[in-house]
Order: C-alpha cells, then sequence, then structure tokens
C-alpha cells in the first residue's frame, strides 16, 4: 500500500539499526507516551535490538488503560438502566469495573453495543427511537473531533435521543504531571503520532522549556520508529533538548485547526480522573451546556461512584512508568487477557497486553 | 486506538464550509473501500489524495511531498551506508 510499505521496507530499515547503534553515546530513559507506539514497538521487534543503555519505558497513552475505575463503574450501571442502550469502541467492553464489565452487563441483558466510529452510534439512535444511545467517550485528540463532530451531526438532524458520556482526555496535561514527580526519571518523550497530527508537534514546546525533555514525533511505520529513537538519542547524548518531527507527512508544528476549531464549538476543559494518576486540572474535556441535550451526565443525572482498584493491580504503576508488567504479582498469574484483572491486560494497547503478546516473562 | 493507515480518496461529497450538508469520502486501501467523514480533516482533499483515517473520520489530508522528501532521505542513507554495518 502507498505511504505504509516505503516506511516498511526492510532495505531501508537496515541502514536505520545500524546508525541506532552509533546514536547512544551515554544511557538514556525514554518514554513512549501512546498505547500505539508501544505495540508498534513491540512488533516490530525494536525492543530486541535497541542498544545497551537504552530504556524504553512506556507511558499513559492508552485510552481504555487510563479510564478511571469510577468511569467504569458509572458506564457499567448507567447500561444496566432501563431505555439506555450504550455504544463503545470494543476496546471496552471486557474492561473490570468494580463488580464486572460492560460484557458481564450485556450478557444480563444490558443493550451494549460496539461501534466504529460515533457516527455510527449516530445511525444506532435513529434506529432505535425508543432508547437513548449513549456514546462512551474513551479517548485522546484523535477521537474529540470526531465525536464533535457528531454532536453537531445530531443537533443539525434533530435527534432528540443521541448522547455522549465523555471522558475524553487530553495529552500534554499529564505528562506534566508525570513530569513534576522526581521518582521519574527519563530524558526524553517519543511523542505520539495521529494525536500530535491534531495538537501539533509545537504543542511539545513548553515540555522542552519547562524540563529540558528531548521531544520527537513519530509516525507508526519500522523507519519512522527507528528515525525517532535515533533521533532521541543524539539529542540526549549531545545534551541537547528540543522538538522534532519525522512525521512530517502527518504532523505540523499548528495542528489541525479545522478539528480544533469543532471540538472548541462543543468541548471546554474540565477536571478530569485518570487511573494511576487521580485528577489531573483541566486534563479532560466535558460538553459545554449550550450542548447540554447531548450530554449524558445531564440527561441521567450521573455522578460518579467511589470506587476502588483491583487489589495487587499495578495498572497505575505502570502507567506512570514507575513499574513495569513483570513486576506485579499478578502479570500472567492471575492477569492474562482470557482474565485479565487490570485494563492494562484488556486493551490491546496496554502494557501488560504487550508485554504478554509479545513474551516478556 | 490510534494506528490509522493512509486512505486514497475516490469521491467526494459536500464542501468544506458548509457544515449543513454531509461531508463524505469514499476512500480505498487495498481493495476496501469505505465511506468516511470529512467535518475535520485539516485539509479538504483532491481526488487520489492520501488521508489519515480515525474512527470514520479523516483527520489529515497526506503531505506527499514530504512523504516522497522522507523516503528519499532514506535512500540516501542506505546508499551510503557500509555493508559491514548492516545486520542481516
Amino acid at each position: 500500500m502507498k505511504y505504509l510499505d516505503e516506511f516498511r521496507d526492510r532495505a531501508l530499515a537496515r541502514p536505520l539499526v545500524a546508525e541506532l547503534r552509533k546514536s547512544v553515546t551515554k544511557p538514556l530513559r525514554v518514554m513512549e507516551i501512546c498505547g500505539s507506539h508501544t505495540m508498534a514497538i513491540f512488533r516490530n521487534g525494536l525492543r530486541s535490538i535497541l542498544p545497551e543503555g537504552y530504556t524504553l519505558i512506556s507511558g499513559p497513552g492508552c485510552p481504555v488503560c487510563v479510564t478511571s475505575a469510577s468511569h467504569m463503574d458509572a458506564f457499567i450501571s448507567m447500561a444496566e438502566r432501563p431505555g439506555v442502550r450504550v455504544a463503545i469502541f470494543g476496546d471496552l467492553f471486557r474492561v473490570p469495573g468494580t463488580h464486572g464489565s460492560l460484557a458481564n452487563a450485556s450478557s444480563r441483558g444490558a443493550k451494549v453495543d460496539i461501534v466504529y466510529s460515533p457516527m455510527d452510534a449516530l445511525d444506532l439512535a435513529i434506529r432505535h427511537p425508543e432508547d437513548l444511545i449513549v456514546f462512551l467517550g474513551v479517548g485522546f485528540e484523535t477521537t474529540t473531533p470526531g465525536i464533535a463532530a457528531t454532536i453537531l451531526a445530531a443537533k443539525n438532524r434533530n435527534v432528540k435521543n443521541f448522547t455522549v458520556f465523555s471522558t475524553q482526555k487530553v495529552m500534554p496535561p499529564p505528562l506534566i504531571a508525570l513530569l513534576d514527580d522526581p521518582g521519574l526519571k527519563i530524558d526524553g518523550l517519543l511523542c505520539p503520532g495521529h494525536v500530535s497530527s491534531i495538537i501539533g508537534a509545537g504543542a511539545y514546546q513548553p515540555l522542552v522549556d519547562k524540563y529540558h525533555l528531548a521531544c520527537v514525533v513519530a509516525g507508526f511505520e519500522t523507519t519512522d520508529l527507528l528515525n525517532g529513537l535515533i533521533l532521541l538519542a543524539r539529542q540526549v547524548g549531545k545534551g541537547e533538548a528540543r522538538v522534532e518531527n519525522t512525521y512530517q507527512r502527518v504532523v505540523n508544528w499548528e495542528g489541525n485547526l479545522r478539528a480544533a476549531r469543532m471540538v472548541d464549538e462543543i468541548f471546554e476543559p474540565a477536571d478530569m480522573e485518570w487511573r494511576g494518576l487521580g485528577v489531573i486540572p483541566g486534563s479532560g474535556l466535558a460538553i459545554r451546556p449550550k450542548y447540554a441535550d447531548f450530554n449524558a451526565e445531564v440527561r441521567l443525572d450521573i455522578t460518579l461512584p467511589e470506587a476502588s482498584e483491583a487489589k495487587g493491580c499495578r495498572c497505575g504503576e505502570i502507567l506512570k512508568g514507575m513499574s513495569i508488567p513483570t513486576e506485579c504479582p499478578l502479570f500472567n498469574t492471575r492477569c492474562t487477557p482470557g482474565n485479565p484483572i487490570g485494563p492494562c491486560m484488556v486493551s490491546s494497547e496496554g502494557t501488560c497486553a504487550a508485554y504478554h503478546k509479545y513474551g516478556m516473562d | 486506538m490510534c494506528l490509522a493507515i493512509p486512505m486514497r480518496v475516490t469521491k467526494i461529497e459536500g464542501n468544506p464550509d458548509d457544515f449543513t450538508v454531509s461531508q463524505i469520502a469514499t476512500v480505498d486501501a487495498d481493495g476496501i473501500s469505505k465511506e468516511i467523514r470529512l467535518d475535520v480533516v485539516d485539509r479538504w482533499p483532491d481526488l487520489g489524495d492520501y488521508v489519515i483515517v480515525h474512527a470514520g473520520f479523516a483527520i489529515h489530508t497526506l503531505e506527499a511531498a514530504e512523504a516522497e522528501a522522507n523516503i528519499r532521505l532514506l535512500r540516501e542513507l542506505a546508499a551510503c551506508m557500509p555493508e559491514e554495518l548492516l545486520v542481516k
């Protein structure tokens, strides 16, 4: 496929592997923020060829993993209300709350539909006028613009039974929360590809200025990832810190202004609870009062329940880059993809799922 | 969640400035064809452009010149790299 195969070409990747070896002149620790990067790095076998001294740790960029236990519980109890039909991205289906998952609720008769796009949820609303549709917004900047556009489409089409429960999150604030923690020692960030296409590479400049971090935006193919890792090692080796962008075909400095306008029309910044990180000011997006008719929390008068994390589960520490899955007593024993205890094992992009799939024991 | 492959635009409906009518494109990749939304794409695509699609929405029209420049640099690097440094 065009613009894909070229960036996976072995003949072009091999020299980069050699370059990567040369690029490490002093030990460095890099956080890959994005869950899709975590998976792409494993899939390409890049962890096994990292030169000595190059440590990669996974960050808080898997949306399902950072969804708080209290949000999960609210989702599940909402799905069990009569007259409610929830629409979700598939990743969320099996995530355990305090008492079971949406999958369990569904098997007890709750209406849970897996959709590919928020627009599919709007179609569900039109097909099921007897139900109140609640689309569960669990995602970062890549999914927010589409959800905003869907709310606008619902308004334009005068669909009264479509709502969104927004736990949408934004990327820079949790990174600042992490970086303010002296326990986390990192030299650089491998910045997400598609989130950055929305927010722009310029969004990382404040992290460079405040924390003297090397920040490199990279795509998801073999040569993209290798390029990103090389540039990070070079910056750290030279004691430099700046924003570099190896994914210019998709990411520019300013970001997607059309998407930003759409998001700003529908959403406003809000404090948001993250699994493992707690409540971070301004790290989430709430539906503006002007669009309250499309806000499930308003329409269904939802208050978030108190919830507790599963005993022994270290998802929270893993999401902060403070722990790795093999240090968790539940990993590959009680907690497996077939019977997950924590969200990092459920999501296909969770760090624990990645460690399990690629046999890191 | 954030993985996406570039898909080629084969048909466009609507226009970039009118949000009251549907802004839809048909895209294809590897023989698979589907309809996607153009409401939030950064640059309105032309037929034949490639777009990055997320959850049914195009979020970016790929910059072909940037992609070609990137590949050209990779080829130059490959051409200059001594064979003995390469992994098998």
